[in-house]
């Protein structure tokens, strides 16, 4: 039993994790329709940034991971205007390709900048652990810290987007571009905005990954990406409270699966039960299937 | 009386003198190819082969008798370069190739040297394929396999523990050769498998695999891996105040260089290695010093490895009687003879080989000390 819930603690660490990096595709997705698969890369830079501002600028953390925030927008806003918006007329198809090039491209200039070599991310956050059962149960600073980063900023997004005026313009957006742009709405302020918002997200997301899991390779973010994509898609895309819940499912599915099944298969897994849920419910468990999401 | 018999000394000596020279000069000069990749982003590991050979090389000719000219030639870690390298040092007269350093183009080169006749003894190429097939080429090092079956005995020998886990990723064919040869050796060695689970690269999270380490009561966790993922491992066991002994083979040398590691989580874990820069034999203390002078670097696996091939070439052409006017082809089948017995007591242990090239020797482990590798005697 406290085995059970060793594993379920681990696996919501997990989860919380990817929910975080969902929470930015489904952003950037849900408003400018587009699969930003050069995400899990960005949120790579937001780590790299912040291990050198603490490491080599001795930086405290909260201003590390605000000088990477700053950063990863910035960062986020110059891909969009140089690689997506040349692009916004042309087939979805042509934007997806772009997308896994600016992947590469930043997986290979983190690789000619920082090397190879992994680097270990500093436990700043680890301010004491929670222990149950005699220190059977470990409940690390790292998840609670995760999982509070992950209400806050989902409610915060939420709130943005139903609430003020630039998130009615982002919602405008999303359902029709056309429409919008004939009411007065600058479109490539908003969709830039977007990425501002998601980016910026991004660099939160890498810090938090890395607290957690402290290995950081210029492929740190692909996997995760690819997982929290997966999270979003599962949760239905698009929808904010469904990439929370995606990525905590998908984060407990992949952990009890290594657990009680097979470490081999604990990704075939996570897929396999994708798959199930994508053929009763293929717009994600919150996703609606109507054109009609954020 | 006493005049002339120091006369009759000095004049003893002077002969002695210029016959010694006289000798050294009409002795032949042994031509060795040294290739490895001395610049790139392998250039580590074909620099500390260099220099290994090197000190070998000084030390012989020290001695007088036959001599040894070492030719080097960069590869950069590409088999086409190797394969131009490997053509420079046979026209400038090498007999025999020390080398070369690193596998991919160590296959490309034996190839070819198989098909000329050219003897090669590698001192780092650790894959099988290196050998597979090809009479002519040996090696210093252990097959990366075979690192399996040598972390068995030692852990056995030693008595480090009875309950093993093991966590390997069983997406690369390095760490799962070893994990295969481990777990073929140890139930023969009666130690028990308590625990066995995988990974891949794109692993994250490995609290499963320590988890299920730590319920089976493991008290040795043998990780075949590279080092990035040992490091999460390390991690994630302190945080579930585990710890049991950790042992590691090459693929965790490295492990205390990485950026920002807590060199504390790495205490005690033992990696099995054929060479320790802190052994206290006179052999290794004159390597180690030598090596320091030339390089100031305190000598990895890899010098010490290219010494012991170097002094292996050596002890095996005087053996069968190779002068500097034998050809390549000739050398190369006296040398194949000559492997079959011949016996090298070398920095990285006591060495044989069989057919196959593949070398037999008693496998040493190091342990980490805080942050440092020491020597185990237990």
């Amino acid at each position: 039993m406290v085995s059970f819930l060793r594993f379920l603690i681990n696996g919501i660490s997990l989860g919380s994790v990817y929910a975080i990096i969902a929470l930015g595709y489904t952003m950037v997705y849900g408003i400018a329709k587009m699969l930003n698969f050069a995400h899990g890369d960005v949120i790579m830079v937001g780590a790299y940034i912040a291990f050198c501002a603490m490491q080599y600028l001795n930086l405290p953390p909260l201003l590390s991971v605000l000088c990477a925030m700053v950063v990863c927008t910035c960062l986020g806003v110059i891909i969009e205007g140089l690689a997506y918006r040349p692009l916004r007329q042309a087939p979805k198809l042509a934007v997806l390709i772009t997308a896994i090039g600016v992947s590469y491209f930043l997986q290979n200039t983190a690789l000619l900048i920082w090397s190879s070599n992994p680097k270990v991310f500093p436990s700043v956050f680890s301010v004491g652990q929670i222990k149950l059962f005699d220190g059977n149960l470990v409940i690390s600073s790292e998840t609670i810290l995760t999982i509070a980063a992950n209400i806050v900023i989902m409610v915060a997004l939420t709130l943005f987007t139903g609430r003020t005026k630039m998130g009615k313009a982002m919602r405008a957006v999303s359902e029709d571009k056309g429409a919008a742009e004939l009411m007065g709405i600058n479109v490539n302020r908003t969709i830039s905005l977007t990425f501002a918002i998601g980016s910026a997200l991004a660099a939160v997301a890498g810090v938090l990954l890395c607290s957690a899991y402290p290995t950081l390779q210029p492929t740190t973010g692909s996997m995760p990406g690819i997982k929290a994509f997966t999270a979003a898609v599962f949760g239905g895309i698009g929808s904010i409270p469904g990439a929370m819940i995606g990525g905590l499912l998908l984060g407990i599915i992949e952990i009890l699966g290594k657990a009680y099944i097979s470490t081999e298969l604990g990704d075939a897994l996570v897929f396999a039960v994708l798959i199930i849920v994508l053929l009763f419910k293929p717009a994600g468990l919150l996703g609606k299937p109507v054109n009609e999401k954020v | 009386m006493k005049f002339t018999k120091a006369l009759a000394a000095m004049i003893l000596a002077i002969v002695m003198v210029v016959g010694l020279a006289s000798a050294a000069m009409a002795e032949d000069t042994l031509k060795i190819g040294v290739i490895g990749p001395f610049t790139g982003a392998a250039a580590i590991y074909g620099n500390a082969c260099k220099y290994g050979a090197q000190v070998a090389a000084e030390q012989i000719n020290a001695q007088g008798g036959v001599q040894i000219e070492l030719l080097n030639e960069d590869d950069e870690h590409d088999p086409e370069k190797s394969l131009n390298a490997y053509n420079n040092v046979l026209d400038n007269g090498a007999q025999m190739i020390a080398g070369t350093t690193t596998t991919t183009p160590c296959i490309a080169v034996g190839a070819q040297a198989n098909e000329d006749r050219v003897f090669m003894l590698t001192p780092s190429a650790s894959s099988p394929d290196v050998t597979a097939n090809k009479d002519n080429v040996f090696q210093v090092c252990f097959t990366d396999p075979a690192q399996g079956t040598a972390s068995a005995q030692y852990i056995k020998e030693h008595d480090l523990a009875t309950k093993i886990a093991i966590i390997y990723n069983n997406a690369d064919a390095y760490s799962t050769g070893i994990y295969q040869t481990f777990v073929d050796e140890a139930p023969a060695l009666g130690l028990e498998i308590v625990s066995t689970t995988t990974f891949t690269d794109e692993t994250t999270d490995f609290s499963v695999q320590v988890s299920d380490a730590k319920d089976a009561g493991a008290d040795l966790v043998f990780l075949p891996i590279y080092y990035t993922p040992a490091s999460m491992i390390l991690q994630t066991a302190k945080t579930m105040d585990y710890a049991p002994v950790f042992f590691g083979v090459d693929g965790m040398d490295g492990i205390l260089t990485m950026e920002g590691f807590d060199a504390s989580l790495a205490e005690g874990v033992f990696m099995l290695t054929p060479f320790s820069a802190d052994a206290e034999d006179e052999a290794t203390k004159a390597f180690v010093a030598r090596y320091q002078e030339i390089t100031g670097e305190i000598p990895n696996q890899f010098a010490a490895d290219a010494y012991d091939a170097v002094n292996a070439l050596y002890a095996a052409s005087l053996n069968a009687g190779i002068t500097g006017d034998t050809s390549a082809e000739d050398a190369c089948e006296l040398l194949i003879e000559q492997f079959k017995t011949l016996q090298v007591e070398g920095l990285t242990g006591s060495m044989t080989w069989d057919e196959t090239g593949a070398v037999t020797k008693t496998p040493t482990a190091v342990i980490i000390k805080d942050g440092a590798y020491v020597g185990f005697n237990g």
